[in-house]
């Protein structure tokens, strides 16, 4: 029942904060915070207590389980799980939705509860996608991030809101009802087979059918997931929504939206389809190596900061999508690193753009330079974050992107020398930023603020959390690991590696 | 006529009462609010007794109605959007001076004629049902005549109406000269015993899909739609959209899962270009829109292409999908109309997009519930309207319709980007500084408008997240409607 409520106190947060707003712009940001702060520690005490009961890294692989009926017509029910793989996206979820509504203290001033209501009810969405084991239901947690997603950005955005939003939404829309249309598809060749119509993900896996049509079944999914994701060619929508949403939307976007869809790769394409997976794989590696590269060097040739870091953001996801289709549990559990410490870092990026920004009143990187004598605490931090970024070691970033390489290695040595290459790529925008924004001559003479402690707190917390992932990395490696060792479709290998 | 056919049809029998009860209050005493509370009772007083009524259902009453559970069924959604009507138009008519007690007396004659049409096992019902609506709706229609575009609205629907009518009428003369029977049940037996259809009956159907598909306002007989809807008063464009087009829903789908009619292949075909048609010539025609109910016209009409997509499954799940669709398409489209009714007044309605402008800064709640009510037509999770397109996948997957079901999607994203334009204005900052936005943002909201609204909000979300009680509802109605 646990589960349940984590989802409903964001959800009963929401109306409350919109609500509250009468009584001043505070409390909608209190309430955001608390519902956030209290979900993240009821969190944090299931997986301490579980833990203790049974360790998740050697045996239990469910942490927790909830499961309703809710529409019995269908074989529709709410069912809940979270193992290691959904804990740790979880915790990310709370952390960065902290971070989020941190980074919006000063920044929203207009209609602040309607703000925090869809930023809350963002959030419940995200943990509903994590912990979704029906896939109904899973659809319609996928769905309800999306509404108040497209509130965040045409409301509270900057000045092409609109344009973003509606692309933001007609884009994941188009996506979403294909892979309803190959959910419903599973469901009824499952139910021709077993005579019972069910939802269940777990009974689902077991469904046999046509290649052909797995196929095109799986295509269905990855058609959602890799726009969400996003995977080249289908990225068009994110440069635009990431750099119109407010600070608050935009770690949303980056940090966890973007997770969601490699979630859903990782949890139902793949092990719904293994067979179609690996057909497919070539192409979706080449899809992976291509955004890798091309998101990399459009993120070189932006002038809008934050539009650079949008485009980082297609580079590094492009590893995680090389990861999840190499087939090989080394490269998934990569991916999954990628996932987190991509959150961590892109979040802290854009928080700290949207601080420059709301200083400057600019993102233009022209009207930039020399910034570090002025605001030397935005530069250090910075700096942090873009080797981060760059995949320097000792964060959690090279620790994925490196376990990507070395799965992908054994499975096919050209794109993983293409690959490769997108890590110098990567190095060159990092480097871009921070020089064409802190270093060389003031273009402009700016005089503003540097970071206060709200900011130092929570962009130090994140460092924190980075460096940890980069220098022991192998806790979250362990949490996730049986998780993902029972996911079917990512090679034989997995039990072999796990042993050490 | 036994006393349990009486009992069986309490519902119409009741409406018909009431309606009498209206015209004869009119001619004593003219008071707005007496009659809308007495069309009101009456509406409920229906309303209640249709479980009195399923008591002896199924029961044939003469050879021109047969009352089951699924008559029942579409009579309750009729009733209830009747209901909501009424209580829209009296908040509605009464900003403007005049008398108006006519005006319920023909909402009520034209609620008997859809519920007739709801129960119909004969032609002759047919026609009677289909003309009593009609006839009352011209009049409707073009009910606030110190404006234009009401009369014309009212005289356009009264020609092609006229026309599909007689279009219908030679249908039916077809059939019944191939099968000698007016009887739906007689003309199922007959065609059982057909191995394939003869053309000239075939032939028949076509017309009376022409009668049909008027009403339904489906492309390519659509053409009154948006003038309809723009220039009648704006609950009378909710009856039109809800009551006048579920009725021949109701209508259609019982006759042709009776006679079986989509064995045959050409007909299957007709109506799956009708689908198609409608589906994009709806939306692609709604994107350019900048009138909100000329928008919503051409919503209804996607709407009814994609509702066609699940009638062409014909499967087991056909009846239950357009059921549920329909209630679905009731709700929203009630509240949808709902909304500009409750921020027009006769002769001012709320209908460019910048009368919306700003709506949510101004008017929170209001503008709340017309956004759900769009997100319903647009049909995401956690609203009716989802699941009611849940339901139309789940049919046609189920029939393996993989092009229909790649059209549709490829529609609901244009539908989409329209039902967010709407809501992009509503949302936006800029507020519209002239006399008609402040008319158009400044009525008020009476109570009852307001709880019609939040009633219908409610229903929404409780379809959409636990519709399990309706759909058990609605396995029984279908079961009757297959066993006889």
């Amino acid at each position: 029942m646990i589960l349940a409520w984590l989802i409903l106190l964001l959800l009963a947060a929401g109306p409350l904060a919109w609500l509250l707003d009468r009584r001043g712009s505070q409390w909608p940001r209190w309430i955001a915070l608390g519902a956030l702060a209290i979900d993240l520690v009821l969190t944090l005490i299931l997986w301490i207590e579980r833990d203790a009961q049974a360790s998740i890294s050697s045996q239990g692989v469910r942490l927790a389980d909830l499961s309703l009926p809710w529409i019995p017509r269908f074989g529709i029910g709410v069912h809940l799980t979270l193992d290691g793989f959904s804990l740790l996206l979880v915790l990310l979820t709370l952390f960065l939705g902290v971070t989020a509504v941190v980074a919006s203290w000063t920044e929203i001033k207009e209609h602040v509860g309607f703000f925090h209501f869809n930023l809350l009810w963002v959030l419940a969405g995200v943990l509903g996608v994590f912990l979704a084991m029906d896939l109904f239901l899973f659809f319609v947690f996928w769905e309800v991030m999306l509404v108040p997603m497209y509130f965040l950005i045409s409301v509270w955005g900057h000045e092409h809101r609109v344009y973003a939003a509606v692309k933001f939404f007609l884009f994941t829309q188009a996506g979403s009802l294909l892979m309803l249309i190959a959910i419903l598809g599973l469901v009824f060749i499952h139910a021709q087979q077993t005579d019972m119509v069910t939802f269940d993900y777990q009974q689902l896996l077991d469904t046999k059918m046509d290649r052909t049509v797995a196929m095109w079944l799986m295509l269905g999914f990855f058609a959602a997931f890799a726009v969400k994701l996003p995977a080249v060619p289908f990225h068009v929508w994110l440069p635009d929504a990431h750099t119109e949403a407010p600070t608050g939307g935009s770690v949303i976007l980056a940090g966890l939206l973007l997770k969601t869809g490699a979630y859903g790769m990782i949890r139902f394409a793949v092990p719904l389809f293994p067979e179609a997976a690996q057909t497919f794989a070539p192409v979706a590696m080449t899809l992976g190596a291509i955004g890798i590269l091309y998101g990399g060097m459009l993120a070189f040739a932006q002038t809008d900061l934050k539009r650079l870091v949008a485009y980082s953001s297609i580079n590094h996801l492009g590893f995680v999508l090389l990861g999840i289709f190499s087939g090989n549990a080394i490269a998934l559990k990569g991916s999954v690193m990628q996932m987190i410490a991509h959150g961590i870092t892109t979040g802290a990026l854009f928080i700290l753009v949207g601080a420059l920004q709301e200083r400057l009143g600019t993102r233009d990187m022209r009207r930039m330079g020399g910034l570090w004598t002025t605001v030397p605490g935005f530069g250090a931090v910075m700096l942090v974050f873009a080797i981060a970024s760059l995949g320097l070691p000792g964060s959690g970033n090279f620790i994925g992107e490196f376990l990507v390489l070395l799965g992908t290695y054994r499975v096919n040595v050209l794109v993983t020398v293409l690959a490769a290459l997108g890590l110098v790529v990567s190095v060159i925008y990092s480097l871009a930023l921070i020089q064409q924004t802190f270093h060389g001559s003031a273009n402009e003479s700016w005089a503003v603020p540097d970071l206060s402690m709200r900011y130092l707190v929570t962009l130090g917390s994140m460092i924190a959390v980075q460096v940890w992932l980069g220098l022991s990395p192998q806790p979250v490696l362990d949490i996730a690991g049986k998780a993902l060792e029972n996911l079917r479709g990512f090679g034989n290998e997995a039990a072999i590696v796990s042993r050490r | 006529m036994t006393s349990e056919d009486f009992i069986a049809l309490l519902p119409l029998l009741v409406t018909a009462l009431s309606s009498l009860a209206v015209l004869l209050l009119a001619a004593f005493r003219r008071d707005h609010g007496l009659v809308a509370v007495v069309t009101s009772l009456g509406l409920v007083a229906a309303f209640l007794t249709l479980p009195v009524a399923a008591g002896v259902a199924p029961r044939p009453v003469t050879p021109l109605l047969i009352m089951d559970i699924y008559a029942l069924f579409y009579a309750g959604l009729i009733l209830a959007a009747t209901l909501a009507v009424t209580i829209l138009s009296y908040g509605y008519l009464e900003k403007q001076e005049g008398q108006h007690e006519e005006f319920y007396a023909l909402l009520l004659f034209a609620t008997l004629g859809a519920m007739t049409l709801a129960a119909a096992s004969h032609f002759a019902s047919f026609f009677l049902g289909l003309e009593l609506l009609s006839v009352s709706l011209y009049v409707l229609i073009a009910y606030v005549r110190t404006d234009n575009r009401p009369l014309e609205a009212g005289i356009k629907y009264l020609i092609l109406s006229g026309t599909s009518s007689a279009f219908l009428l030679f249908g039916m003369a077809v059939i019944y000269f191939q099968s000698g029977t007016m009887e739906f049940a007689r003309t199922a037996a007959w065609v059982a015993g057909t191995i394939e259809l003869p053309a000239a009956f075939l032939v028949g159907l076509m017309f009376i899909l022409t009668g049909v598909g008027f009403k339904l306002a489906v492309v390519p007989f659509h053409l009154w739609a948006p003038d309809v809807y723009q220039g009648a008063p704006a609950p009378v464009t909710a009856f039109v959209a809800t009551v006048s087009k579920g009725a021949m829903v109701a209508l259609l789908l019982r006759y042709f899962v009776e006679i079986t009619a989509l064995r045959s292949e050409i007909l299957w075909w007709v109506l799956a270009g009708i689908a198609v048609l409608s589906m994009f010539v709806g939306n692609l025609l709604a994107l350019f829109q900048d009138n909100v109910k000329r928008l919503l016209a051409y919503s209804s009409i996607a709407h009814f292409g994609y509702l066609l997509v699940a009638f062409l499954a014909a499967n087991p799940l056909t009846v239950e999908a357009v059921t549920f669709y329909v209630a679905a398409y009731f709700i929203t489209t009630v509240g949808a109309f709902g909304i500009v009714s409750v921020l027009s007044k006769p002769g001012c309605e709320a209908e460019t997009m910048d009368d919306y402008r700003s709506l949510f800064w101004t008017r929170p709640w209001v503008a709340g519930v017309f956004t759900v009510m769009l997100l319903s037509l647009a049909e995401i999770p956690l609203t009716a309207g989802f699941v009611g397109k849940f339901y139309v996948f789940a049919a046609g997957v189920d029939s393996s319709l993989w092009v229909l079901l790649v059209l549709l999607v490829v529609n609901s994203v244009i539908g989409l980007f329209y039902y967010l334009r709407v809501i992009v204005v509503m949302a936006s900052e800029e507020h519209r500084e002239d006399r008609r936005a402040d008319l158009v943002q400044t009525l008020p909201v009476s109570y009852a408008d307001g709880l019609v609204l939040a009633t219908l909000s409610g229903l929404l979300f409780w379809l959409g997240l636990y519709p399990a009680p309706l759909i058990r509802l609605i396995q029984t109605m279908q079961r009757g409607l297959i066993g006889s």
